[in-house]
């Protein structure tokens, strides 16, 4: 990779132990897809949750805290993802204090590199959205699809270790959906139908990813009637970053860089697919397996406030039989608390966890501890991860869920 | 037989190939703890991976595999090399930071050229897979 006269001080270790490490590690990256350069970003998200560490990656934090005489600080602002826990409500999690000391040591790691511990997957609702070509290191893969479509900025996906070290280089290899080329349309969708649920627009998103099948397609969907809103879009794309790992897509007449469907590339491809109600339906039904529900969960993405709004209101005059848990960002919870949406989810049962997210909180020991096996989610990514932890995950609409946590069952 | 793949990272290493026409995510795949395919519909669900050279079609899903690999490194519940027809970034970056080898990107779909149970070498080097013995070969008493 070309390097440049801040580049070669780094990779020398001028500017200390730990940058060299990080910019070492991203010319593997880069050269590995045959980057020809770095991008300066000017922000970092990272992934960190300590089920994905383990022992292994927190001693490798420590590492790198404690390295240069616990110098060494990141160049731009840098930003987490949920934690692996909500500290306030682990015990009746069932989380060991094992996970709890492995978080806190993650925690102290970061927060002497000067990470800003935000423990949030939509940064982009309330951090701060990143502008059309702006270039950044987001992990999470619901984070990069909604900054590359919706917001038009340039992620590929960072893992924690690259995307802390974007943070702490200032930088990232420009490859992939750094380059205009790569941005590019390379699948057409059809869409004849616009749904108006979450899961709905979430399942959409699951189908459209299935189809593009890897982290290199870019779909362009056109059909869409009307505007979707922020959290439509958020379960869309993260959807489809979940079942095709996708990290970009186009819509036309909506997204910033598809005001025209030419301005893609759109134009010159083939009609390759299309998606009605039916395709959502059936990958729906797919997951409906089971009637009896142990526990309820709205989270993956995080919640925003309206959604919080709209699940306080649907809890109002319930009791609730199962678990019913609902994951927020530290930035949402506040509010959600002065709102009194949080007393009324509350009131009917249920929970409003903070920081975390479900999939990343030891969901394979929590299920085990708690008895939990068949889960309702309004969340079709949540569905697509969990199959793989031992859950029986069904997606239904935020009011079927609700009821099924009043009913233990799933109408 | 041999294969070259356009992208290569780690060290050379020779090993038996577990070969399947789908994809790969250590979170949403995995059972860690125990070693082997948990997800109920993948191709290889209840077969371990431990030390194999895995031959699968694509990576799928989120970015913890980029943690995720060193972890399983350091217990020695890992993979012995991965090689793919095409990858996302997380498994580059997962590779370099775990130390695993992996190979990605070739001329046809590699996951039906690769007899699944093959012994293999996987060159970094020169990003090449080679087939040293048939399945038959392997499984045969010395």
């Amino acid at each position: 990779m070309k390097l440049n006269d801040t580049e070669r001080a780094i990779l020398a270790g001028e500017l200390g132990t730990v940058p060299k490490l990080a910019l070492e590690h991203q010319i593997q990256v880069g050269d590995f897809f045959g980057a020809h350069d770095f991008v300066e970003v000017t922000q970092a998200h990272i992934m960190a949750d300590t089920e994905s560490l383990g022992e292994a990656g927190v001693r490798w934090l420590e590492s790198l805290a404690g390295a240069d005489d616990g110098r060494a600080q990141v160049r731009v602002p840098t930003i987490t993802d949920p934690r692996g826990t909500d500290f306030a409500h682990a015990g009746k999690l069932g989380q060991a204090a094992w996970m709890l000391a492995l978080e806190r040591r993650a925690i102290e790691a970061f927060v002497r590199l000067g990470v800003s511990m935000t423990d949030t997957c939509i940064n982009y609702q309330t951090i701060q959205a990143p502008v059309r070509g702006e270039s950044v290191a987001f992990g999470d893969t619901g984070v990069v699809i909604y900054a590359n479509s919706v917001c038009g900025a340039r992620s590929n996906f960072e893992g924690g270790p690259s995307a802390l070290s974007a943070g702490l280089t200032g930088r990232t290899p420009r490859y992939g959906f750094h380059l205009d080329a790569q941005r590019q349309a390379t699948l057409r969708v059809r869409v004849d139908w616009t749904p108006s649920s979450l899961n709905d627009w979430g399942a959409l998103g699951g189908v459209i990813g299935r189809l593009a099948g890897n982290y290199w397609a870019v779909p362009v969907v056109e059909g869409l009637e009307g505007a979707p809103g922020s959290d439509a879009l958020k379960h869309f794309g993260a959807a489809m970053a979940s079942f095709g790992s996708s990290a970009l897509y186009h819509l036309a007449g909506i997204t910033p860089e598809a005001y025209r469907i030419r301005d893609v590339g759109g134009d010159r491809l083939p009609v390759a697919h299309r998606v009605g109600r039916a395709e959502v339906e059936a990958l729906q039904r797919a997951y409906a397996v089971d009637d009896e529900v142990d526990v309820v969960v709205f989270s993956a993405p995080q919640l925003s406030l309206y959604e919080l709004r709209a699940l306080a209101a649907l809890c109002d005059g319930r009791r609730f039989v199962r678990p019913m848990l609902a994951v927020t960002s530290p930035q949402v919870k506040p509010d959600a608390d002065r709102m009194g949406y949080t007393r009324r989810i509350e009131a009917a049962g249920g929970q409003v966890l903070t920081g975390m997210c479900f999939y990343q909180s030891y969901a394979r020991e929590i299920a085990q501890a708690n008895g939990w096996k068949r889960l309702a989610t309004n969340s079709a990514k949540l569905v697509n991860i969990l199959g793989g932890y031992g859950y029986v995950p069904m997606l239904a609409s935020m009011q079927r869920c609700v009821e099924a946590a009043q009913t233990g069952r799933l109408a | 037989m041999e294969f070259t793949a356009r992208h290569a990272i780690g060290r050379k290493v020779v090993g038996q190939a577990r070969v399947a026409s789908d994809g790969f995510s250590a979170r949403y795949d995995l059972d860690r703890i125990g070693g082997t395919f948990s997800r109920p519909s993948h191709k290889l669900a209840g077969q371990s991976y431990v030390g194999k050279v895995l031959v699968l079609d694509t990576s799928k899903g989120g970015v913890a595999t980029a943690w995720m690999l060193r972890e399983m490194a350091e217990r020695g519940v890992v993979p012995l090399a991965l090689v793919f027809n095409s990858v996302n970034p997380i498994l580059a970056q997962g590779a370099a930071f775990g130390g695993v080898t992996m190979l990605a990107g070739f001329d046809g779909d590699i996951t039906t050229q690769v007899p699944d149970g093959a012994r293999v070498e996987i060159d970094p080097g020169t990003r090449t897979l080679r087939v040293l013995a048939a399945p038959a070969d392997v499984t045969r008493p010395a």
